[in-house]
C-alpha cells in the first residue's frame, strides 16, 4: 500500500506469516501508518467558519510559512486512533503486575464524574464565588488525606509522585532554612533500593545525595543510618513499605534518629497502598511523605499520566507548604493564591494553578466508593493476592530474602535462572506472549535481575491461578532448556523485540517530510 | 464490595495456601503498636447512585464556563473539544496502559507520542520536542534549569511580560536550588527594555508571547542580543491557537520553547491536568528533561517506536538525572494530537482566525464604553482592559448580572498597582449574544 507521497504504509514486511496479505493487514491486526503519511494538508475534521472580514492586530508579526500539520476528516481519525489503541495493553486487557506502578482497576464512575461539568468545565482563574463546590471537593479530598495518614495538612497542587517528592523537600529544605541551618544542612541520605526520583529530586533542588547501602535482608538498618548522621543532614528519603516489596520494620527507630539528628523524613509514599487502613505514615514519625493518587487511590494512567502528587506534612513543616491552598472562612471557602496572603510561610509555588483538578475528582470517587472498610480491605487484599503468588511460586523462582511474607509486591531475582541463557528480559517477553503485562523487571536495581510483581486488589482468585500456572510453565520451559521460546519472544505482538540500542544510537524523534512542506500546503 | 473480587471463602484458602492464620501475620513486620486498632475517622463504603449524588451536588455549586458569557483567560482558555477527542482517550488501551516500558505491547501509546512529537516541533518551528511535560509553567522551570546547564550559567532574566505564576514557579525552583533569577517589572505595553539585561553571565531570557497582557512579542531581536552573548532564549506561550496565526518561536530564533497545550484537547478542569509542549534544537537533546519517544526497527524489520536515550533520566542517572520526572501527562498529549489531527494545518489556521476575529470585534466593542480603554496595540486573542473601577469589583458585579468577564490583574499581581486593570479574553465559543451580555453589563457597572 502506498500514501500519497508514494511511500509505503507498512515499515517492512510483517515478517512471520506463512500466508502474506496484500496489505500487511492480519484481519484485526492492521497496521497503521503514521498521521503524517495519510493526513493532507488540506484536510480538516472540524467546521469552522471562516471568519467575516476584519483588521488583524498582529503588528506584523503574522505566521508567513507552511506549519507542516496534515489533518484527518472525523471518520480517519477515528480508525486511526482506534487502531493504534488496539496495539496497546491497559489494566482491562489483562492482568499487568508492574511492581510500584500499581496497576489497579480504574472504575468508570470515576471518569464520570471528573466530567461533570462543575470541575471539567471551571476556569482556574474564574471568581471564587463562582467555584465554591470545587473548592469543597479539594478541601474534602485534604480531609481524606489528612485522617488516613494521620498528618497535619497536605499540599495537593503537584502534579506527580516525583514533583510531589520535590515539594515535600522544598518544604524540608524551607524548614530547615527557617532554623537558620540552609547553609549547613545540604546532605540528604537516600538508600540505593530508593526510586531514582528520589536522588534525582534532592540534586535538583542543589542538596548533596549520600547513599546508604543495602543490607542483604533487603532493609536500611538504623545503624547504617545513624553512622551517617551528622549536623550536615537535613533528611533521609526513605520508601516504605520498600521497593524490595517490604515494610522496613526499623523504620520507627530510623525517625526517631533522624530527629534526634535535627533532620527530618521524608517517605517515598508510591506503595503507600499497602497499608492504607491499616497503618499511618504520621504514627511512624514522618514529616512528607506524597501520594500517588493515580497508585493508591486509582486514577487512571493513561500512557504515563496524568498523575497527581499530593504531599501530607506534619506539624513542623506544614507552615511551609505552597500557595495555593484552600482555606475555610467567613463567606465559604477561600483559596489562598499569594504567599503574602497567608498567615503560614509557604515556600512558593510549585505549578501555575491548582494542581490536578480531574484526579482530585478521581480519587475522591474512589475513597467515597470504597470508604474507610473498603479502603483498609483493599489494602488486606492486595497484600494477600501478593503472598498468594509468592506461595505459588516460591518452589520454582527465587526469593532474594527468603520466603517470608511481603507487602503488596513480591520480589523474585533471576537465581533460578542461572546456566538456562535465559535473562529476566526473555521471561518479560515470553509473558507478553501469554497475553500478560510483564512485571517490573531489573528494579530494584539492588536486586540481581529483579521481577518484581504487584498483582494488587483488583484480581481474583481465578485469574491469579491462571497467572500462577503461566509462570510456572515458563519456569519449567526455562530450566528444561526451551531458550527459543524466550530468546525470540514476543512472537505475537503487534512488534517482536524492538532495538532499543539503535533508536539511542540514532535518534529519530520525529517524522521527517519526503518532500518540503511548502509545496503541498495551502 | 464491588471493586474487590475475592470472597471470604478465597481469602481463607489463600492465607493457608500463603501459610499464615490471619491477614493480619501477613503485616508482621509492621510493629504492633503501629497496627491501627480503631476504623479510620471516615464513613463506610458507598453505592454509585451515592457517591454520584454527593459529588453532583459538589459540582452543582460551580458555575461552568459553558453556562455563561465567559471570558476568562490568563493562561488556561475555554475552547471546544470535538467529541471525537474524548471518547477516543477514553478507550480503555490509552486510558488504562501504563508508562510504554515494553514497547512490544505499547504501540499504540508510543506512536501517538510520536505523531505528538512531530507536531509540536512543527508548530513551535523546533527541531525536536519532547512527550509532554506537566503543564507550561513547571516547562517553564525545566526549561530553565536545561538553559543552566546548556550554558554553564546560572543566572535567568524573567521578562515582565511572562505570566506571574510562571515566574513565580521559576523562582521558587531557582530560589531553592541556589540560582540567581532576575524577574523584570510588570510590562503591561510590552515594551520593557529586556536587551539591557543580557550580558556575559547570563544564561538565558524567558519571554512570553502572547504575554500574560496579551501583546505580541518580536522576539528576533531578543534571541540576536541573547546569543551574542551566550545566552539562550526560551519562548514561552500559554494559548497554543496562537501559534496558528502568529509567527513560530522557532522562526525568530527562540532556543527553547515552552508553552501549555490545554487550549488544544484539553478541557479547563480547574487548572489542571493540563499539558506542557517542550521543543527545543537538535544539539540540545541530550540536555532535554522528560521522555522522547524515538524510531526503530523490531526483529522483523518493521518499523515500530521505543522511549529512548533514557541514560538522561532518573532511573538511570539517579541524582545526576536532567530531571526528576517519571509520569507525564501522556493523556493529555494524546488529547492534544487528537484534536490537533482533527484540525490539520487548515483547521488550526481557521481556528486562529476566528480567535483573533472574536476579540478584535470584543475589544472595538469594550474599548467603545465609557470608562473602559482597550491597552493593546497588538494581541491574539486575549488583551487588557483599562477601568474606571477596580477590577476585581467590577468581576463581581458582572457575576452577579451572569457574565463572567476576565481576570483581574491584581489577582496576579497584588501588589502591582494595576487594581484598574482587567484581562479579558475571547474565544472561538463567543458569540455576538456573549459580547452584547458583556458589553451592555459593563456599561451598567461602570
Amino acid at each position: 500500500m502506498l500514501n500519497r507521497q508514494g511511500r509505503p504504509t507498512t515499515a517492512g514486511q510483517a515478517g512471520t506469516t506463512e500466508h502474506p496479505t496484500f496489505t500487511g493487514n492480519k484481519a484485526l491486526a492492521q497496521v497503521e501508518p503514521l498521521l503524517f503519511e495519510i493526513g493532507r494538508y488540506d484536510t480538516t475534521g472540524v467546521d469552522i467558519d471562516e471568519p467575516e472580514d476584519f483588521e488583524p492586530r498582529l503588528g506584523g508579526l503574522e505566521r508567513k510559512e507552511a506549519i507542516g500539520l496534515p489533518g484527518l476528516s472525523e471518520p480517519e481519525t477515528m480508525r486511526h486512533y482506534v487502531r493504534l489503541s488496539q496495539m496497546n495493553y491497559g489494566i482491562d486487557t489483562g492482568l499487568f503486575p508492574l511492581g510500584s506502578c500499581t496497576m489497579k482497576h480504574n472504575a468508570r464512575l470515576n471518569e464520570r464524574m471528573a466530567r461533570l461539568p462543575g470541575f471539567s468545565d471551571v476556569h482556574p482563574l474564574q471568581p471564587v464565588s463562582t467555584v465554591q463546590g470545587a473548592l469543597e471537593l479539594m478541601n474534602e479530598l485534604a480531609r481524606y488525606l489528612v485522617t488516613l495518614t494521620n498528618m497535619t495538612a497536605v499540599a495537593l497542587s503537584p502534579k506527580a509522585g516525583a514533583h510531589g517528592e520535590l515539594c515535600g523537600m522544598m518544604a524540608i529544605k524551607a524548614a530547615i532554612e527557617a532554623r537558620g541551618e540552609g547553609k549547613t544542612r545540604n546532605v540528604v541520605l537516600v538508600p540505593d533500593s530508593a526510586h531514582g526520583t528520589n536522588p534525582a529530586t534532592a540534586a535538583l533542588i542543589g542538596f548533596v545525595v549520600k547513599p546508604v547501602p543495602a543490607r542483604e535482608d533487603g532493609f536500611v538498618h538504623v545503624d547504617d543510618v545513624k553512622e551517617r548522621l551528622g549536623p550536615d543532614v537535613a533528611a533521609i528519603m526513605l520508601t516504605n513499605p520498600n521497593t524490595c516489596g517490604l515494610f522496613e520494620p526499623q523504620v520507627a527507630e530510623i525517625a526517631k534518629a533522624i530527629h534526634e539528628a535535627g533532620a527530618y523524613f521524608y517517605c517515598d509514599g508510591a506503595n503507600f497502598n499497602a497499608i492504607v487502613g491499616k497503618a499511618r505514615p504520621g504514627d511512624l514519625g514522618v514529616d512528607a511523605m506524597h501520594i500517588n493518587l493515580h497508585k493508591t487511590f486509582s486514577t487512571p494512567h493513561g500512557g504515563g499520566g496524568p498523575g497527581s502528587g499530593p504531599v501530607v506534612l506534619s506539624e513542623r513543616v506544614a507552615p511551609y507548604a505552597p500557595v495555593p491552598f484552600v482555606r475555610m472562612g467567613k463567606d465559604g471557602f477561600e483559596l489562598v493564591e499569594q504567599a503574602s496572603d497567608a498567615a503560614e510561610k509557604p515556600f512558593g509555588r510549585m505549578t501555575a494553578f491548582h494542581g490536578q483538578m480531574g484526579m482530585y475528582v478521581r480519587a475522591l470517587s474512589y475513597m467515597l466508593s470504597h470508604g474507610a472498610d473498603g479502603m483498609k480491605q483493599a489494602s488486606e487484599d492486595a497484600v494477600l493476592n501478593a503472598n498468594y503468588i509468592r506461595a505459588g511460586l516460591s518452589d520454582l523462582m527465587s526469593l532474594p530474602f527468603g520466603d517470608k511474607p511481603c507487602m503488596h509486591e513480591v520480589l523474585f531475582d533471576d537465581a533460578w535462572l542461572k546456566d538456562t541463557g535465559v535473562t529476566t528480559l526473555d521471561v518479560a517477553k515470553a509473558m507478553i506472549d501469554e497475553g500478560y503485562h510483564p512485571m517490573t523487571m531489573y528494579f530494584p536495581l539492588v536486586v540481581h535481575g529483579a521481577m518484581l510483581i504487584e498483582p494488587t486488589e483488583s484480581e481474583s482468585k481465578a485469574s491469579l491461578d491462571l497467572f500462577i500456572a503461566t509462570l510456572r510453565d515458563l519456569a519449567m520451559a526455562a530450566k528444561n532448556g526451551e531458550t527459543e521460546r524466550f530468546t525470540g519472544a514476543p512472537y505475537h505482538a503487534p512488534r517482536r523485540r524492538l532495538d532499543e540500542t539503535r533508536a539511542a544510537r540514532n535518534p529519530v524523534l520525529k517524522w521527517t517530510p519526503p518532500a518540503p512542506v511548502a509545496e503541498a500546503a495551502e | 464490595m464491588r471493586y474487590l473480587p475475592l470472597s471470604d471463602t478465597d481469602r481463607s484458602e489463600m492465607l493457608a495456601r500463603a501459610g499464615v492464620k490471619t491477614v493480619d501475620d501477613l503485616f508482621a513486620d509492621v510493629p504492633k503498636n503501629l497496627l491501627l486498632k480503631e476504623p479510620l475517622d471516615l464513613p463506610r463504603h458507598k453505592g454509585e447512585l451515592e457517591v454520584e449524588r454527593i459529588l453532583s451536588r459538589m459540582s452543582a455549586r460551580n458555575v461552568p464556563a459553558s453556562s455563561v458569557p465567559f471570558f476568562v483567560g490568563a493562561g488556561a482558555y475555554k475552547h471546544h473539544v470535538p467529541a471525537t477527542v474524548d471518547h477516543l482517550i477514553q478507550r480503555s488501551e490509552f486510558l488504562t496502559s501504563y508508562t510504554p516500558y515494553q514497547p512490544e505491547i505499547a504501540q499504540g501509546t508510543l506512536q501517538y507520542l510520536f505523531e505528538f512529537q512531530t507536531q509540536v516541533a512543527a508548530l513551535t518551528g523546533m527541531d525536536v520536542a519532547n512527550a509532554s511535560m506537566y503543564d507550561g509553567s513547571t516547562g517553564t522551570g525545566e526549561a530553565v534549569l536545561m538553559a543552566h546547564r546548556v550554558t554553564k550559567r546560572r543566572k535567568a532574566v524573567l521578562s515582565g511580560g511572562l505570566h506571574p505564576h510562571y515566574a513565580e514557579v521559576v523562582r521558587t525552583l531557582s530560589d531553592m536550588a541556589s540560582d540567581n533569577v532576575v524577574t523584570m517589572k510588570p510590562d503591561v505595553a510590552g515594551a520593557e527594555d529586556i536587551l539591557s539585561q543580557i550580558d556575559d553571565s547570563v544564561s538565558c531570557v524567558v519571554v512570553q508571547s502572547p504575554d500574560v497582557f496579551g501583546n505580541l512579542r518580536d522576539l528576533k531581536p531578543i534571541a540576536e542580543k541573547a546569543h551574542k552573548h551566550g545566552a539562550l532564549l526560551i519562548a514561552v506561550f500559554t494559548e497554543a491557537v496562537s501559534l496558528g496565526l502568529v509567527a513560530s518561536p522557532g522562526s525568530q530564533g527562540a532556543d527553547i520553547v515552552v508553552g501549555e497545550g490545554q487550549s488544544i484537547g484539553n478541557a479547563l478542569n480547574f487548572g489542571g491536568p493540563y499539558v506542557g509542549l517542550f521543543a527545543t534544537q537538535s544539539k540540545y537533546i541530550r540536555q532535554m528533561p522528560g521522555r522522547l519517544c524515538g524510531e526503530t526497527v523490531d526483529a522483523d524489520g518493521n518499523r515500530g517506536f521505543v522511549l529512548t536515550l533514557s541514560t538522561r533520566e532518573q532511573h538511570i542517572r539517579r541524582d545526576k538525572a536532567t530531571s526528576n520526572i517519571c509520569t507525564n501527562s501522556g493523556l493529555c498529549a494524546l488529547a492534544f494530537t487528537i484534536h490537533m489531527t482533527l484540525l490539520g494545518e487548515t483547521g488550526l489556521k481557521r481556528l486562529a482566525r476566528v480567535n483573533h476575529a472574536n476579540a478584535v470585534k470584543l475589544a472595538d466593542q469594550l474599548g467603545s464604553v465609557e470608562g473602559a480603554e482597550v491597552l493593546n496595540r497588538t494581541f491574539f486573542n486575549e488583551f487588557t482592559v483599562k477601568l474606571a473601577k477596580p477590577a476585581a469589583e467590577v468581576v463581581e458585579l458582572l457575576v452577579a448580572k451572569g457574565v463572567v468577564a476576565g481576570v483581574p490583574v491584581s489577582r496576579l499581581l497584588p501588589n502591582a498597582g494595576l487594581d484598574d486593570l482587567l484581562l479579558v479574553a475571547s474565544t472561538e465559543v463567543n458569540t455576538d449574544d456573549d459580547r452584547a451580555a458583556f458589553v451592555a453589563a459593563l456599561k451598567e457597572v461602570l
